[in-house]
């Protein structure tokens, strides 16, 4: 067992986009453990910080730190799943096997590697039918099975439920906690009360860019320390 | 209506000769396109994936490129393959080689324009979750040409007409020669500056539906695919 890439720091990062700021000098540990959740409303910024965590976007300014100094080694120990899953147009298992492949996982054991992938997201049975025409609730299980497949030690989620029925959202919030289980650092962005008390051990209360709040889950939804975040959490607007 | 049937007519008679004239102009054009897929496709997805200063210099010129006059490359192609030309020694001046060169040169920047469109909308779609997975430019490419190879089609075929409908640059490096580099435009230049009008409509109307039976094939392949694979 090699050493942990975590803590991932950030350090007074920033970002803004065609001028206007998005992320506003926001430092946080990222530590291994408990299941971090990143709260907050549309346009919070939630998806930016967290490509910037994964290495998706470098920050305008601030240090964006791994402890973990090999970045080959923290590329490959970590994965992210997108609200809106891309699917490769060949088979969902070729798209499991391509992730694999790209990870430099030798040739001869891509596929069996891929198939218990399937396997864990309870998608064995359609492992040669083409990607694309899977469902959006099964191209995300199939998102997830190509993180699986990777053993990251950090799993980004974008909010990987916001578009699905709720039969679907039980089925990925299923194979989340699976990877909690397995030992994978869970950072996951969402505005969904209900599933951040589900899967999550803290939260991260994110408004307009900058970090508001951080807090066991627990104390978080029965004492919030700000007012933006109660306010938040009584579904009023947090900006009127 | 008469000088078309008569036209057909007088195509149908030529028989060997026609049909000879025919598979040439299939071989020229088609072995230009391939060379010109192969090296156009990886040449466009690069243009779409990587970002380097000049980038956009380099895709207004191979824009440009897209209307370079057939005639014009030919002449370039006539003065490298020429006796006293740098490539003068291969001897392929007036070979269906040249020919064979000279389309490949006109249709590349077409293939290679219109696929670098392509693979960089695929790339918006695309490219977070590639980078994510960790795959570097060039495997980037290359997956890019494999997934959206059905829209490439379109690019293929563009450089497919282009090939097939062109006369100056087979004309100037070919030089029309009877049974050795002539080709139907050739052959319909020739037949329409003899006046043998008739003959001149009939190989057309041959080539017209040579294009027609090639660009209706390459749809049906890419609909049948695309309802397969999504």
């Amino acid at each position: 067992m090699s050493a942990s890439i975590l803590p991932l720091a950030l350090e007074n990062v920033s970002y803004a986009s065609n001028g206007q700021p998005i992320i506003s000098s926001v430092s946080l540990a990222i530590v291994a453990g408990p299941s971090t959740i990143i709260l907050g409303a549309n346009g919070a910024g939630k998806s930016v910080l967290m490509r910037l965590m994964h290495g998706l976007l470098a920050p305008a300014s601030g240090t964006v730190s791994w402890r973990e100094k090999d970045m080959g080694r923290v590329r490959r120990q970590q994965a992210m799943v997108f609200q809106r899953p891309v699917m490769l147009r060949r088979s969902a298992l070729a798209n499991v096997v391509y992730a694999l492949a790209v990870a430099g996982v030798p040739a001869g054991e891509r596929e069996a590697q891929a198939l218990a992938a399937l396997d864990e997201v309870g998608l064995r049975h359609l492992a040669q039918r083409p990607a694309r025409v899977l469902s959006g609730g099964e191209q995300q299980r199939l998102a997830l099975a190509r993180a699986w497949a990777l053993h990251p030690e950090v799993l980004f989620l974008d909010e990987p439920t916001a578009n699905l029925d709720p039969g679907a959202v039980r089925e990925i919030e299923t194979v989340i906690k699976a990877f909690d289980a397995a030992g994978t650092k869970i950072v996951m962005a969402t505005h969904n009360l209900g599933q951040a008390r589900r899967l999550g051990d803290e939260v991260i209360y994110l408004q307009a860019g900058r970090v508001m709040e951080r807090a066991p889950i627990e104390q978080f939804f029965a004492r919030p320390a700000t007012a933006e975040a109660a306010a938040f959490m009584k579904g009023e607007l947090p900006w009127v | 209506m008469g000088a078309i049937a008569e036209g057909l007519r007088r195509v149908l008679e030529l028989d060997r000769e026609l049909w000879h004239i025919v598979a040439l102009s299939l071989e020229v054009s088609l072995s230009a396109v391939l060379i010109a897929t192969a090296l156009g496709l990886p040449l466009g997805a690069l243009l779409a994936v990587k970002r380097f200063a000049g980038r956009r210099t380099v895709i207004v010129l191979l824009n440009a490129l897209m209307g370079l006059p057939p005639v014009v490359v030919g002449l370039l192609i006539y003065l490298l393959l020429s006796r006293a030309g740098p490539l003068g020694e291969l001897g392929l001046l007036f070979t269906p080689g040249a020919m064979v060169i000279a389309q490949s040169v006109l249709v590349l920047p077409i293939i290679a324009a219109l696929a670098r469109q392509t693979l960089e909308d695929a790339w918006r779609e695309y490219e977070e979750q590639l980078r994510s997975l960790g795959a570097r430019e060039l495997e980037a490419a290359f997956t890019l040409i494999w997934d959206a190879r059905f829209s490439l089609v379109t690019a293929v075929l563009a450089g497919l007409g282009r090939a097939a409908a062109e006369v100056g640059a087979v004309m100037i490096v070919g030089g029309n020669i009877d049974g050795v580099t002539r080709v139907m435009t050739t052959a319909i230049a020739l037949e329409t500056s003899k006046g043998d009008l008739p003959l001149a409509l009939g190989l057309g109307f041959v080539l017209i539906a040579l294009v027609l039976a090639v660009n209706a094939a390459a749809q049906l392949i890419k609909e049948a695919a695309v309802r397969r694979y999504g």
